[in-house]
């Protein structure tokens, strides 16, 4: 056993560092690593900035773009990022939707989207969940029915992260209502700018507009982006969820806030010493620490097994991360303590200098904290997540 | 024993309920709550009319004499519609007026809803400690200025009088500042549940003391231990109506073709909810009912044990109401997210869960065995 990077990942290690030194524009790095809320333009550009170096898709096979590097040499890179403070790569273009083209799509739908993609020419969004179709996905509803060359499609799509800026929604539709929930599912590709699509803000708990609700009312959309065979949507769909990577973990970002953390609890005072130097709190970063600690080696464990193909190993994944992203959160709430209670909207879009409470660094975490309370909801709960363990890997 | 609550206790609370129901629905919360003010006349003027600002006021002074059990009962009401209206403060400000003696007038003015009050006793990084206090107060006794900046002074920006801690001569003292002196400057904002706070400086503001000299500290502790209390209170009808919000969730939200309550994953669930509920429920009653009659050591011990209990349930139960809403739980548009947003505030307002623990340890009874 050795659990140490070899010296050519350190060396590509080192590369990447560079190439974040020199490329990620500082004031981004600064808006990722306060907590301020991140703009349109602000991930396009970095985004771009990743693109023109060839490493915007990490995962993707070199004949589309891909830089060609092995599962070690992406988490370091997804590791790096993080601890810079780079705003994300979006998921839905690169790690969504991209696989299911290179997979499952014909060839002009390859070679038109793809490059797209690599390069974020086109912002896409999920269509996947409903209101009355959450865990239960394959419980969707809105209908594709096939009329010439176009299908029509009637129904709402929900909680579509981001969907106000984009360009393409890759949705699920039900195309066969007859059978099976399970069968009778497409996958389509939808032009947002297509008359009938009706988007409605969700407004989320911190006030931040990062969901919403489109509305699809007779929708024509060419059967040429109808991706695969008709009926077989959930195939697909379930392979894209095969395909989420370790990143669901986070645990870059984790290492940050927890430096970050550690920076808040140095500067707070109690009982005339720094707050970190309090057995109490100190004791809840450690085991915090610790969890975090034992996740990224599980985390090197599975990529070392990737050869054997992801598999519901990643929910362990998901909910170890999720709860460590949230167990931060909620300590650098009570770091700061009533400093928390300050809301300033206005600061957290940058559009002040300083927040109204007075303390810069406190203003965002209570609204941060009450946001990630969606990282154990989104992208299949914690709870299916537990079920999926129990059942796939415990035969329960 | 009697846990019931008296015949009077529970009109007041029907009362609450009733006008809470009819005119402070959600959607009315929202609409104050996105309001240049933040408060609303209407509602204070109702609140008074029911006679809440005089509920807590000795009768000399044309109040009640309420009793922190008679508050316990208004204050779950107030959570329960989220209220945002400035009474806590007020309410905390006149125990502040009544253990230092004197100020009968104000506290009359009190009773009559005529004035309101904010105390100001935090400032920058003191988190949780109260004596940590820089402002500090220069003067002969009929001639006073209070200089320094308090932070996150809850509902300041709507006060007519504020009670300021400070120190003279090293010793904790306090002092009642008007607002609208020279030498206080108010900055007012909304903090992240939808009440306000205010950033207040005072710069040689005219400052009447309040209590003896040498009783600051005692004054300090009694009142906000009062406060804790009342905090703690709210705190339950805060999570009543979580709880039966996620409970009414579990049983109409449909996926995998039944309701989701019907998954023993949610029900175990809601079963520990419930326990902590039940548990924190009896701490708040332990504490309402000590605050007014133990002794000093006593008090704390009671109410630093209610705070940590109470706020301990408050997170668990915040969190997991939001949890099983699933996406729904994340939204503004339902009360569930401001029912968490609130239970999160009131477990760091006077304390959170461990700086009581730690204080629960270290009163003298902690230590010994028998
Ligand atoms: C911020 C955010 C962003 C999102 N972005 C997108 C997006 O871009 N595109 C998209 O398509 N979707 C998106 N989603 C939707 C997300 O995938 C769903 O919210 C999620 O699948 C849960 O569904 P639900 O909200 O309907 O909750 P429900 O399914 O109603 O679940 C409610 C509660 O019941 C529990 N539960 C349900 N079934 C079971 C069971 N069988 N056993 C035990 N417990 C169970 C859940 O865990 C949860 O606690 C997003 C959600 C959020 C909150």
């Amino acid at each position: 056993m050795d659990l140490n990077y070899s010296a050519e990942d350190l060396a590509f290690r080192d590369s990447v560092r560079a190439f974040l030194a020199a490329q990620l524009p500082p004031e981004l790095q600064d808006k990722v690593r306060r907590h301020l809320r991140l703009s349109k333009e602000d991930f396009v550009r970095w985004h771009k900035i990743v693109a023109a170096q060839g490493w915007a898709a990490p995962a993707w096979p070199v004949e589309y773009g891909g830089p060609g590097w092995n599962a070690t040499q992406r988490h370091i890179w997804e590791d790096e990022c993080a601890r810079a403070g780079t705003p994300p790569i979006l998921p839905f273009g690169v790690n969504m939707v991209a696989p299911v083209i290179m997979a499952f799509g014909n060839d002009e739908q390859k070679a038109y989207y793809l490059p797209r993609i690599l390069n974020c020419d086109d912002w896409w969004c999920q269509g996947y969940s409903e209101p009355g179709a959450g865990s239960d996905l394959a419980a969707l509803k809105t209908t594709a029915v096939r009329d010439g060359d176009h299908y029509i499609v009637n129904g709402q799509k929900t909680w579509t992260t981001l969907g106000q800026y984009a360009d393409m929604i890759f949705c699920l539709v039900r195309t066969d209502p007859t059978v099976r929930k399970q069968e009778g599912i497409s996958f389509l590709l939808i032009d947002m700018k297509t008359p009938g699509i009706t988007v409605r803000p969700i407004v989320m708990l911190d006030e931040e507009h990062e969901v919403n609700e489109v509305f699809f009312d007779n929708v024509r959309v060419p059967v040429a982006n109808l991706i695969g065979k008709e009926n077989k949507g959930w195939t697909y769909a379930k392979y894209l969820l095969g395909h989420e990577r370790t990143g669901i973990a986070a645990v870059g970002r984790s290492k940050r806030e927890l430096a970050f953390l550690k920076a808040l609890a140095l500067r707070q005072q109690k009982g005339g010493q720094p707050l970190l130097r309090d057995p109490l709190f100190a004791a809840k970063v450690a085991n915090l620490e610790i969890e975090l600690m034992a996740l990224e080696v599980t985390v090197l464990r599975t990529i070392a097994q990737e050869h054997q193909g992801p598999g519901p190993q990643a929910s362990v994944l998901k909910v170890k991360g999720t709860e460590i992203q949230q167990m931060l959160t909620e300590l650098m709430v009570e770091a700061v303590g009533p400093g928390a209670l300050p809301f300033d909207p206005a600061y957290l879009e940058g559009e002040t200098e300083h927040a109204a409470g007075g303390d810069d660094d406190a203003a965002p975490l209570a609204g941060y904290y009450f946001n990630y309370r969606k990282t154990s909801i989104y992208g299949g709960s914690n709870e299916i997540q537990k079920n999926i363990i129990t059942q796939m890997i415990l035969g329960l | 024993m009697d846990f019931s609550y008296k015949e009077e206790q529970q009109q007041f609370a029907d009362a609450l309920r009733r006008w809470a129901e009819r005119d402070y629905t959600f959607e009315r919360r929202r609409a104050i709550i996105h309001s240049d003010a933040g408060v609303s006349p209407e509602a204070w003027a109702t609140l008074v009319e029911l006679g809440m600002t005089a509920l807590p006021v000795p009768e000399a002074q044309g109040g009640f004499a309420g009793n922190a059990v008679d508050m316990l009962v208004v204050m779950q009401e107030l959570g329960r519609a989220l209220v945002v209206e400035p009474y806590f403060a007020t309410v905390l400000g006149a125990r502040f007026l009544q253990l230092a003696g004197g100020q009968e007038e104000l506290l009359a003015r009190v009773a009559a809803g005529e004035v309101k009050l904010a105390c100001a006793l935090t400032e920058a990084g003191s988190r949780h400690d109260l004596a940590a206090i820089a402002a500090v107060a220069t003067g002969t006794p009929d001639n006073m200025g209070v200089s320094g900046i308090k932070t996150v002074v809850l509902h300041g920006g709507q006060a007519d009088a504020f009670i300021v801690s400070a120190r003279h001569q090293d010793a904790i003292a306090l002092y009642l500042v008007e607002a609208d002196t020279a030498g206080v400057a108010i900055r007012d904002y909304r903090t992240i549940d939808g009440l306000r706070a205010a950033t207040v400086s005072f710069d040689h503001a005219p400052a009447t003391p309040l209590g003896a000299p040498g009783q600051g500290w005692d004054i300090l502790e009694a009142a906000t231990d009062y406060g804790a209390a009342l905090l703690c209170a709210e705190s339950i009808g805060v999570m009543d109506a979580l709880f039966a919000a996620t409970l009414e969730y579990l049983k109409t939200r449909q996926q995998f073709g039944a309701p989701i309550g019907k998954f023993q994953a949610l029900q175990h669930r809601m079963a520990d909810m419930f326990i902590h509920l039940e548990q924190a429920r009896s701490m708040a009653m332990l504490a309402a009912v000590k605050v007014d009659s133990a002794d000093p050591e006593e008090r704390r011990r009671v109410v630093s044990a209610a705070k940590a209990r109470v706020g301990q349930a408050g997170k668990f139960v915040g969190q997991q109401a939001v949890q099983l809403h699933g996406g729904m739980g994340v939204t503004d548009e339902l009360p569930a997210s401001h029912l968490f947003k609130r239970l999160t505030t009131l477990g760091l307002t006077l304390g959170d869960a461990d700086h009581h623990i730690e204080r629960f340890i270290a009163q003298p009874g902690f230590g010994e065995t028998d």
